[in-house]
């Protein structure tokens, strides 16, 4: 194969990604990942520096239309940013003393539970009770919705602070966004209103993802022949599956796709386990 | 209407940093297609690396010094690594402007939460973490 070839087929693959990453809300790293290691047997360390760089573009990208129509909790976002960009460091150093199939593994847990978070049912209730740590850090807001402004508080704090950091963590040690361990931290341990997680959530990702990304950079993990067709082709992708998410219902793509994202996790474990990576 | 200015100042600074964003990834993109055009023509035909054993990228890759010299010398990778500086740097150049913003409010507490993710991210582009 050319390199031609091998760069329009990369660019496909992850046109393909990014669609289904923003139809299902999983994000483009995370099924870039399986693509690249699984499809086009690409050493895992070079997928998880494109992928860093496909989460970035995917969530910058994606927050001017978040942050224009004010649903987009900034304090919140950077109040976390501080867990999640330490973890992301953390993770990013502690990438090098673990195994590569270690990490494969690891992959494919999160893979698992990311598909088992697009299915579960959401929070949309808006907490008027706020914890002490909400009010000192200003945290509560408001967003608008179809019935007006509606104000919400924060619960539990710290809780969700060290949630992540686990997701900074895993970020950093796996190139993902891991926005699903986002919104689990933001929707079910402080309480906030789904739409405001996963907004904010994507708005973090990017900060979170360039953390890492310079170390993974100097450590010589992002090559370009890789890096340009899968940055556009990723960012093609989540700008069609934003257009497209205005017509169609994606419940039930969500919850085929979440049976065959499992399976491809299965794999990566499988082959994390026989040392194939 | 003391309330609705601060309002208005914190929408259009949020407004802001949403319109940087958005030009740092049409930027990168712009970048990284134009080298991608380069290195297409450039060495299309030729096979391809063997991704699936890792080497690890050299200096002209992982360095400003080497993607500079790149750059100038007219290398289309280089060129495309380029494209990933500035995609890196998105994101760390909004932290700024929210400090920028944040200190125009007089938010003390959030100027420091927001200088203390910016040190984290410049310890790990200078920390010396490259091992």
């Amino acid at each position: 194969m050319n390199i031609l070839i091998f760069s329009l087929i990369l660019l496909a693959g992850a046109y393909v990604a990014g669609l289904l990453g923003s139809l299902t809300g999983l994000g483009g790293g995370v099924i870039l990942i399986p693509l690249l290691t699984l499809v086009f047997h690409v050493d895992i360390r070079y997928a998880i520096g494109v992928a860093l760089l496909a989460s970035i573009a995917n969530s910058s990208g994606a927050a001017t239309a978040y942050i224009k129509e004010g649903i987009t909790n900034i304090r919140l976002g950077m109040f976390l940013e501080i867990a999640t960009t330490a973890g992301a460091v953390g993770g990013a150093l502690l990438a090098i003393f673990t195994p590569v199939n270690t990490i494969a593994i690891l992959l494919g847990v999160v893979l698992i539970f990311s598909a088992a978070m697009t299915i579960r049912k959401k929070h949309e209730h808006a907490e008027q009770t706020g914890s002490k740590l909400s009010h000192l850090l200003k945290l509560n807001s408001s967003y608008p919705t179809p019935n007006g402004e509606v104000s919400y508080r924060l619960k539990n704090v710290a809780g969700g602070f060290g949630i992540m950091l686990i997701a900074g963590v895993l970020s950093g040690l796996l190139g993902i966004g891991s926005g699903s361990l986002k919104v689990l931290a933001m929707d079910s341990t402080m309480r906030i209103p789904f739409k405001v997680s996963t907004t904010t959530s994507n708005f973090m990702i990017g900060v979170t993802a360039a953390a890492s990304a310079v170390v993974y950079l100097q450590r010589g993990y992002i090559d370009p022949g890789m890096a340009f067709p899968v940055v556009l082709g990723v960012l093609g992708g989540a700008f069609t599956g934003a257009r497209l998410l205005t017509f169609i219902n994606a419940r039930t793509l969500r919850i085929i796709f979440s049976v065959a994202i499992t399976f491809v996790a299965l794999e990566m474990i499988y082959n994390g386990f026989n040392h194939q990576f | 209407m003391n309330v609705f200015k601060k309002i208005l100042g914190d929408r259009d600074i949020e407004l802001l940093i949403g319109k940087q964003l958005r030009t740092g990834v049409v930027t990168a993109s712009c970048i990284a297609l134009l080298g991608g055009i380069f290195y297409l023509a450039q060495q299309g035909a030729a096979s391809v690396p063997d991704y699936s054993q890792f080497k690890g990228e050299g200096a002209e890759y992982t360095s400003f010094r080497g993607i500079f010299h790149g750059v100038a010398t007219g290398s289309p990778t280089e060129f495309i690594q380029l494209g990933v500086l500035v995609l890196l740097a998105t994101p760390i150049l909004r932290i700024l402007f929210s400090l920028l913003a944040f200190a125009l409010e007089k938010d003390r507490l959030y100027v420091f939460i927001t200088t203390l993710v910016l040190g984290i991210i410049l310890f790990s582009m200078f920390g010396g973490l490259k091992i």
